[in-house]
């Protein structure tokens, strides 16, 4: 105990001169996994500081302990796990289809007597929804991959917003407000999309920067509630997404929000100067995406290359620490909120501005919620969420077919999502299905979970 | 070091001195100044009706008459003189007791319906059939509120109130017509809430994952799987799976007959007379009792606890559990009160909702009940609006609850301090 915090206090002073060496070092490491070298550097400053000794857990405010830490083993867990989370998952799923499935039901009436009948009636059960969903998300003989450029447009506001959950997740900071985010936003973006009419080029400007300054706007709120009274942010996020969300039906029900002559609750379309250009014709896919990779981009040379970043992950991993090191807590903390609002900003934007083109009161779906299950699939990194983005995006984009197709309710897909990330989240569960980790009788489950902590809190023992 | 779990929570400051706060005297007395001004002086000119007893009730009662301006300025001056206490025990270094901002909300609130009502097309509502409603609403809100103070105080943050209500609420429909008894029905809906709970508990007590990300993900997780099974069986087969009729109401002979009193108190489902006791119970369970006092040394203390010889991780999970069963049975009340068939997100963010009134009740079983009282009242008075007429929009009253929950954790409406070691999962050694 001593002797931590003897060294603790030895080397946090020299933290801030370290920081530029820290990020040379880490810039060596580009032919590695982005994912590894923001680890390596997250964990010890690229190897010029000792591991991390006070426990990651103790971070400010009330989001608690645990928060921080499940990020670090959420960004630390292996992608071996994530694959064979969501082959269970999809397999759960499958069960929960075929269980309702009355050719499933009707076998297992005599599965005794022949049960390969219910076996194989199982599996085109499970099979059946599967097919159309990939049909639906990626290829059929029909479209051919056309199927895939309505994912990657599904994909494209999940993308911006996971990117703004996983973020404020690398700062230790639960965001649960993409989707208030995505509505300010969109709001925003969308009135001065119809109701300004500008100069080609320059109305889409303005139409990103109305929609980024709300989104920031909405963000920043929670930080700085966060900040200044110690507010917790899933809380206030929470609240907020219910704000967000009468206020935009209370603007859709008065008269400039609506089309003239026009009672229902639906904005006017987007003027043409005011909405992303289309890439591909004849798809949805629209310039939206581009931008999501860009972002995407961005927020890896955030996180892994510049001070800000370094900052935040500073803050997330102890902050504690990192006040002491000369981080200023409060203000990494309105800053981040500020900057998660902002990208899932460009989700509203990209809702308003390039798929639908009108604003509507379902503007954002479930998009803020899909983008928490997306940035913790993509373990809080940018190109994980990239990644995860476009899976939970074909998912999307799949069942709609599926829905059609076999008459599987598109409800399946949150099932499947849930419990991915549920599976991701406890790596001992998933190891201990696959039997991955030396096997002690019974106590598997137990071992696991502490050995994760301590690797999690820098090997404090 | 013990590791990660003993990190004492910085929390947001350190402990206050022993000077109290301002910001309750504060916020009361600007809330006063608002109150006089807009309800009062700015206030509408027309006279308010509100109508206590029903045509039909056995004692009737006159309405209540009550002129817009006049009433405004009289609530004004009675909110300022309570503000004007409050300050007044600030200056003299002491709190202000409990029963004050109590008694202002319910003032405020009272100034605030008589403001709406006298500003509206048409200025009559019935008192009576107002609150009956409120209370209706408030039900399912009371025991979702209840299993997240379970679950806090001792140490487990419940964000899955929603799924737990959710998955009540589907299970009772289908096992109440399965069976062909809303009373099954509302045991199994217990049952589904417990299982929810067990879910919760098992992932971030055993396998340590971050409590609000089990929560989140539980709550999308039966939202799923109800959906799912709602358009599989409920949709093509609504006679076999979804048409669970109804709990009766069982009205206690002339006590339900009281003006205002009766159809609330005495008026009941056996879902609505549990929901008293459940509060009463919880209470004096978590407050009065051996039990009560483990499960509060566990929310706050664990290591205390555990050298106490209290077995810290079996506590949390029995009390979740129990938590998720309450909530359960909150979930029942959609579709065996309420209405009396499932459909899709029945709970319809009710869930969080509860969640916002357990803070705002301050982690206490008695706060939490008001609390949803006064969030259900929001809910009734924010459809009452629309009938009416009046220049509010429905949506600024419908954003109240969450409003004034981010008020309540900002600490601009007194403090609410969450027990120390919620969310905190607890390893030995």
């Amino acid at each position: 105990m001593t002797e931590n915090s003897q060294s603790k206090n030895e080397q946090t002073p020299a933290q801030p001169a370290e920081d530029q060496p820290a990020e040379d070092l880490s810039a060596e490491d580009q032919s590695t996994a982005d994912l590894r070298a923001a680890d390596v550097s997250l964990d010890t400053a690229g190897g010029m500081l000792e591991p991390s000794i006070v426990p990651v857990s103790s971070q400010s405010g009330g989001s608690g302990p645990q928060s921080s830490s499940l990020v670090r083993r959420i960004v630390m867990g292996n992608g071996f796990v994530s694959v064979l989370a969501v082959i269970v998952a999809l397999f759960l799923g499958g069960l929960l289809i075929a269980s309702t499935d009355a050719q499933v039901a009707k076998t297992a009436g005599y599965l005794f007597a022949r049960p390969t009948d219910f076996l194989s009636a199982l599996w085109a059960a499970m099979t059946e929804s599967y097919v159309a969903l990939f049909q639906g998300s990626i290829f059929n003989p029909r479209q051919g991959l056309q199927p895939l450029l309505e994912t990657m447009t599904v994909a494209t506001p999940l993308i911006c917003a996971g990117l703004g959950v996983a973020l404020a997740f690398r700062a230790g900071l639960f965001n649960i407000g993409a989707q208030g985010q995505i509505i300010i936003s969109a709001t925003l973006a969308a009135y001065v999309g119809f109701a300004w009419h500008l100069p080609f080029g320059l109305h889409l400007l303005v139409v990103i920067i109305m929609g980024v300054l709300g989104g920031a706007f909405w963000g920043a709120i929670v930080g700085i509630l966060k900040a200044r009274t110690g507010a917790h942010e899933v809380i206030v996020t929470i609240m907020l997404n219910y704000v967000a969300l009468f206020l935009l039906d209370f603007l859709l029900n008065t008269a400039a929000f609506r089309r003239p002559g026009d009672s229902s609750p639906i904005s006017p379309r987007l003027d043409e100067s005011a909405t992303f250009p289309v890439l591909i014709p004849g798809s949805r896919l629209h310039v939206g995406f581009l931008v999501a990779i860009a972002l995407t981009y961005g927020v890896w040379w955030l996180l892994n290359r510049s001070t800000i970043g370094f900052e935040f992950r500073a803050v997330g991993a102890n902050p504690v620490a990192a006040r002491t090191a000369g981080v200023k807590v409060s203000r990494a903390t309105i800053l981040v909120m500020a900057m998660a609002g902002a990208l899932a900003a460009f989700g509203g934007i990209a809702q308003v501005a390039g798929t639908e083109k009108v604003l509507t009161g379902g503007v954002a779906a479930q998009i803020g919620f899909d983008a928490i299950t997306v940035a913790l699939l993509g373990r809080s990194t940018p190109w994980g969420t990239f990644f995860a983005g476009l899976l939970f995006g074909a998912f999307r984009a799949g069942a709609v077919q599926m829905q059609i197709q076999t008459g599987t309710p598109i409800d399946i897909v949150l099932v499947v999502q849930s419990l991915i990330v549920l599976f991701i989240a406890a790596p001992p569960l998933i190891k201990s299905i696959f039997r991955l980790e030396p096997k002690k009788k019974n106590k598997t489950p137990k071992a696991a979970p502490k050995a994760a902590l301590v690797n999690a809190s820098g090997g404090a023992k | 070091m013990s590791a990660t779990t003993t990190a004492p929570k910085p929390g947001s400051t350190a402990l206050p001195a022993f000077r109290p706060s301002m910001k309750v005297p504060l916020s009361l007395g600007i809330l006063a100044l608002v109150a006089l001004v807009f309800f009062g002086f700015l206030g509408p000119d027309q006279t308010a009706e509100m109508k206590i007893s029903d045509a039909g009730d056995a004692v009737a009662v006159p309405a209540l008459m009550i002129p817009g301006q006049v009433g405004g300025v009289v609530f004004g001056i009675l909110l300022l003189a309570m503000a004007a206490y409050s300050i007044y025990l600030w200056t003299q270094g002491e709190r202000s007791p409990k029963w004050l901002p109590i008694a202002f909300a319910v003032v405020f609130v009272f100034a605030l319906l008589v403001w709406i009502v006298a500003g509206a097309r048409q200025p009559s509502i019935s008192l009576a059939g107002l609150v009956a409603g409120s209370v209706t609403l408030a039900v399912p809100l009371v025991f979702g509120s209840l299993s997240g103070v379970l679950c806090e105080r001792v140490g487990v943050v419940n964000i899955a109130i929603e799924g737990q209500l959710l998955g009540g609420a589907f299970t009772a429909a289908l096992v109440a017509t399965m069976t062909g008894s809303p009373y099954i029905g509302l045991i199994a809906a217990a049952a589904a809430g417990a299982a929810v709970s067990m879910v919760l508990a098992v992932f971030s007590i055993k396998y340590l994952v971050n409590q609000i990300i089990v929560g989140v993900v539980l709550n999308v997780l039966v939202s799923g799987i109800t959906g799912f099974l709602y358009g599989t069986l409920m949709v093509p087969n609504k006679e076999q799976f979804n048409t669970p009729g109804r709990l009766d109401i069982l009205p206690i002979p002339l006590l339900s007959d009281i003006p205002i009193i009766g159809p609330i108190l005495f008026e009941q489902s056996i879902a609505g007379y549990l929901m008293y006791i459940a509060v009463a119970v919880v209470w004096f369970g978590l407050f009065k009792t051996r039990w009560g006092l483990r499960v509060r040394a566990v929310g706050e203390h664990p290591q205390a606890a555990d050298t106490l010889g209290i077995n810290v991780n079996a506590t949390r999970f029995w009390n979740v559990t129990l938590g998720g069963a309450i909530a359960g049975i909150g979930g029942a009340v959609f579709t065996l009160v309420t209405i009396d068939t499932f459909t899709k997100d029945i709970s319809g963010g009710r869930g969080f909702i509860a969640l916002a009134a357990l803070i705002f009740g301050r982690w206490n079983p008695i706060g939490a009940f008001l609390a949803s009282l006064l969030f259900g009242f929001a809910y009734n008075l924010q459809s009452i609006i629309g009938i009416i007429g009046t220049p509010v929009p429905s949506q600024f009253m419908a954003m109240l609850p969450y409003l004034v929950t981010i008020f309540a954790v900002a600490g601009l409406v007194g403090k609410s301090r969450p027990p120390a070691a919620s969310g905190i999962p607890y390893v030995k050694g």
